[in-house]
């Protein structure tokens, strides 16, 4: 009578569990979409395939050797004074040894690979995106199209996206997660993300790094679709009534209204035409000697993770 | 008058909070009255308050750990039924700027004043007995450490009824931690609690480092240590070497904050990326101080209950070191997405991986400390166990991480928070929670209720599981950290699953306290006449549980590995019992009163009451001056009154 109680409570916790699941095609990191984000899944996969060489081994070994010498088995071995054996001690020194020597290989390449700044092999242009983080809300302004967009973003499949990231408040990270990898978003400096898509779809966008008190509502769709389709967004943004310049911008970056004990999610916006170097004018701001007459040091923008060679 | 403080600073319109502080005032009510009436006021000053005696030291800092754990709990508890809730149109139970101070407040308690605490405790109470010592080297600077740290303790509560704590995560990243963004004085209450106390770990970790290299017993040299005081060694050492650059840090920010200087903020050329690489290079020593100490505990435990040495002890010792020695060149793996060139994050990572070398000996190494032993179950051999199988997984997270191109997929997402509470819950808490039922006999002279223990691990480690296997889910799922609030319904079900794991928890950490409370009640049952309840290995259980105030009445011989183990069958001679006079420290009250003007130097910096400040700094300054100049600090135990004491606990031993 028991016993079925408890296979009563398994049944139940193995369809929690299922029902869990079977919203795994919602595990966005291992449906990835572009070449990038293809990349780094592999990556992961391998990286903890690799690990996994020794972690099985040691947590089979944990269970068996407790099982094994615990108190009450009488007929298992006790060597009271064994407590080295140069032999093992090469094992469990060189096989970890092994494994990051081989996954130190595979990092320095894919570091080199995946590196964010460096450009996507492709036969088309890359698009240029500019990005600036806002509390709380994300700008994208497209220079050559010289259109404007807030939290939505849109751009052609196989098409490269080069976007060039600032922040004009705390630090956020501007992240795409089906499409690849994140990078910060600081004030005063310009950081750089290459990701492609290489499927149509909508997916979701987001900071990885907190902002304060509206930081959830820092969340926006990036639409993937046909240059047609593309085309036709940027018609779309062309034909708004709204433009933006300098003194907009200080309107849109002031923090909006909590409403209900949350911030909403600020509407999607459009503006047809932005004011050209908007992009730079936003990082000047932050950079002594530019726009301020606090003439401590002259420095240029900051480009952050360019290596000199 | 009063800065910036006005009556508005307390949350009379934040029911939570609210009844929160009226709870926690009854309490206080309750506790201060029961000490009075029971007339325990002058007691509690003489034996406890004002002792410079480690082991008492060392239980006051757990005692207070343990009561700050339940704090930071609570804040876990809230945080996840928040979570739970607070998708689509449900706002959930706590508003933004609550809720963002709860997440910075649980990680800020949880580090500095649960995890450190407990360290310390740990420490405080076995490694002098461990080396033979009959107290640390600058007693009163220990008294001083604890006294600091209670007072950052003081400031932390007091931010609960008294203004906020800060709302920036417990990075406290400027420009947000800057005064542009932070203007009240929630970051204040975050910096002047870390910086007291983490001036009393740095005197710790001076303190300890002395001891171990000065004041062992004769014949032990530093490869016949226990192991738990190399793991407390190396942990000291990061310490001092860390710490500074946290009061660095936050001194650099505090000038941000009050004297208008510009380091972390973009005005005048400052940069807040500096911040990030300080806080870091603390932050990554920061996590090994907490775990190599509960490396410790388990290699002193799987040894001891095994009935076999530890197995490869130099192999565990240059394994620590090795661990201690990268924990400084790995800071950067905590910003792999900050924009660094693909040599820089390469390079960081790599070394970062290889701390998963000495990591996996050591793991290997407690197995074959089980290999062919006689492996005793109880609560502490669970613990060992469930924390090898854990550590393991994270540790595999964790190296997963270190693997930039791996990381700007997973930087900051709910599988970093899993990964991290793997290893320290894990590692570190069961850690210190086997190293408390250990050495508990040792220190109060009765053992703990063990079905209670096992209760509470099986609690735990159920909970744990079910409580952080969806965050690596959720993780993988694309969820980041830190969100107050969400809209994708797949998430749901996996922040409802968690919170029946913090349910488990909860559970664990009730029994946990009926274990303290129920062996309490029973310590006649429990009781360790012999001072060996363990059949232990090391020096600490050669004296009497508790130990007289001075520990060794003669000095024992460490020339050997187990030299307790060696006395018991031979190897090694007992010690005598010709009593020569033992140089002993006073008590004194001074470390009290310097903590206390420290605590209203830090209340009234918090609050720019500068008047208030001014009596605070020029108080503890004074007391320390006075201080300075007392020679009357230490006395002699007679021999005669070593054999009184001596012979009293041989006379409970045989009794019983």
């Amino acid at each position: 009578m028991k016993e079925r109680k408890y296979h009563h409570y398994f049944r139940t916790l193995l369809t929690i569990v299922a029902a869990a699941s079977l919203s795994g095609c919602s595990w966005a990191l291992f449906d990835s979409k572009g070449e990038i984000g293809i990349q780094e899944r592999n990556l992961i996969l391998t990286a903890i395939g690799l690990m996994l060489l020794v972690v099985i081994p040691a947590i089979v070994m944990t269970v068996m050797f407790a099982w094994r010498y615990r108190a009450s088995n009488k007929d298992a071995t006790y060597a009271p004074d064994w407590a080295h054996s140069y032999k093992i001690e090469a094992v469990v020194w060189g096989v970890p040894i092994l494994i990051v020597a081989i996954l130190a290989v595979v990092t320095w390449k894919t570091t080199h690979s995946l590196d964010p700044y460096k450009p996507i092999e492709s036969d088309v242009k890359p698009l240029q995106v500019e990005v600036v983080s806002l509390n709380w809300k994300w700008l994208f302004i497209y220079p050559e199209q010289g259109i404007a967009t807030v939290n939505e973003l849109a751009f052609p499949e196989n098409t490269p996206v080069t976007f060039h990231i600032t922040s004009d408040t705390v630090m956020n990270t501007f992240s795409v997660p089906q499409l690849g990898g994140m990078v910060y978003a600081m004030a005063g400096q310009r950081t750089q993300l290459n990701l492609i898509a290489n499927e149509p779809g909508e997916y979701f966008g987001q900071s990885g790094n907190y902002s304060g008190n509206g930081f959830s509502a820092m969340r926006f769709k990036a639409h993937v679709g046909s240059s047609e389709a593309f085309d036709s967004w940027v018609a779309k943004a062309k034909a708004s009534s709204d433009t933006l310049d300098f003194d907009g911008f200080k309107v849109l970056a002031k923090p909006g209204e909590m409403v209900n004990h949350r911030y909403p999610i600020h509407p999607v916006t459009y503006y047809s035409q932005v004011q050209p170097g908007l992009f730079k004018q936003v990082i000047d701001q932050y950079v002594v000697g530019i726009n301020s007459n606090k003439t401590l040091s002259a420095a240029a923008p900051v480009e952050v993770g360019v290596e000199k060679e | 008058m009063f800065g910036k403080l006005t009556l508005d600073a307390i949350p009379f319109h934040e029911p939570i909070i609210f009844y929160t502080v009226c709870v926690v005032a009854i309490l206080g009510a309750a506790i201060v009255a029961a000490i009075t009436y029971f007339k325990s006021w002058g007691y509690l000053w003489r034996e406890w308050l004002t002792s410079v005696d480690h082991k008492k030291i060392g239980i006051m800092y757990i005692i207070v750990a343990l009561v700050m754990l339940v704090r930071g709990f609570a804040d876990a508890i809230m945080m996840r039924t928040h979570l739970a809730m607070s998708h689509g149109d449900n706002a959930g139970i706590l508003p933004p700027e609550h809720y963002d101070q709860v997440f910075t407040a649980h990680g800020v308690i949880m580090l500095i004043f649960v995890a450190m605490p407990l360290i310390s405790g740990l420490m405080n109470i076995v490694v002098p007995l461990q080396i033979g010592a009959r107290d640390v080297a600058f007693p009163f600077l220990n008294s001083l450490s604890f006294w600091l740290f209670l007072a950052g303790v003081v400031l932390v509560n007091i931010s609960l009824a008294v203004g906020e704590f800060a709302q920036t995560g417990w990075v406290a990243y400027p420009p947000l931690s800057g005064l542009q963004y932070s203007p009240g004085v929630g970051v204040d209450y975050y910096i002047w609690s870390i910086q007291i106390s983490g001036l009393g770990s740095l005197l710790t970790g001076v303190n300890f480092v002395v001891t171990i290299l000065k004041m062992r017993t004769p014949g032990m040299t530093l490869m016949k240590m226990p192991i738990f005081t190399w793991t407390a060694f190396c942990s000291n050492i990061l310490i001092c070497g860390a710490f500074p650059i946290l009061t660095a840090a936050l001194a650099l920010l505090s000038l941000d904050r009050y004297l208008d200087f510009h380091f972390f903020t973009n005005e005048l050329g400052g940069n807040p990326m500096m911040y990030v690489n300080l806080f870091w290079a603390w932050g990554h020593p920061e996590v090994y101080i907490l775990i190599l100490p509960a490396f410790g505990v388990f290699s002193e435990v799987a040894a001891t209950f095994s009935r076999k040495p530890l197995f490869g002890y130099t192999s565990m010792v240059i394994a620590t070191m090795a661990i201690a020695f990268l924990s400084f060149v790995v800071w950067l793996h905590h910003f792999f997405t900050m924009g660094s060139g693909a040599n820089v994050n390469a390079f960081f990572g790599i070394a970062t991986m290889i701390i998963a070398v000495p990591t996996g000996v050591k793991i290997f190494t407690w197995l074959f400390t089980m290999y062919r032993g006689r492996l005793e179950i109880n609560s502490m051999t669970l613990y060992t166990l469930g924390f090898l199988i854990t550590f393991s997984i994270g540790g595999m997270a964790g190296v997963l991480m270190a693997v930039p191109g791996a990381d700007f997929l997973l930087h900051n997402s709910l599988f970093l928070v899993a990964h991290f509470h793997t290893v320290i819950i894990g590692g570190a808490v069961f850690g210190y929670l086997v190293g408390i039922t250990y050495w508990f006999p040792k220190a109060t002279g009765f053992k703990l209720n063990d079905k209670l223990g096992k209760y509470a691990f099986w609690f735990w480690i159920v909970g744990f599981y079910v409580a952080f296997s969806p965050m690596y889910v959720l993780g993988f799922m694309g969820m980041t950290r830190r969100l107050n609030h969400y809209d994708n319904p797949d998430w749901t079900i996996w922040m409802q699953i968690a919170v029946v794991g913090v349910a488990l928890i909860a559970v664990g950490v009730a029994f946990i306290v009926a274990q303290l409370v129920v062996s309490f009640i029973q310590r006649k049952k429990n009781i360790d006449v012999t001072g060996d309840p363990w059949d232990g290995r090391t020096l600490e259980w050669s004296i009497p549980s508790p130990p007289p105030f001075y520990n060794f009445a003669v000095l024992p011989r460490g020339d050997k590995l187990d030299a307790f183990h060696e006395q018991k069958r031979g190897g090694l001679p007992a010690p005598s019992t010709v009593y020569e006079p033992i140089h002993m420290p006073k008590n004194t009250g001074m470390a009290v009163i310097m903590s206390a003007f420290a605590t209203v130097l830090g209340f009234a910096l918090i609050w720019h009451i500068w008047w208030l400040a001014i009596i605070g700094f020029v108080g503890a300054v004074a007391t320390f001056i006075i201080r300075t100049y007392d020679y009357d600090i230490d006395f002699y135990v007679q021999p005669d009154e070593i054999a009184r004491i001596e012979q009293a606990h041989l006379q409970k031993a045989t009794q019983a």
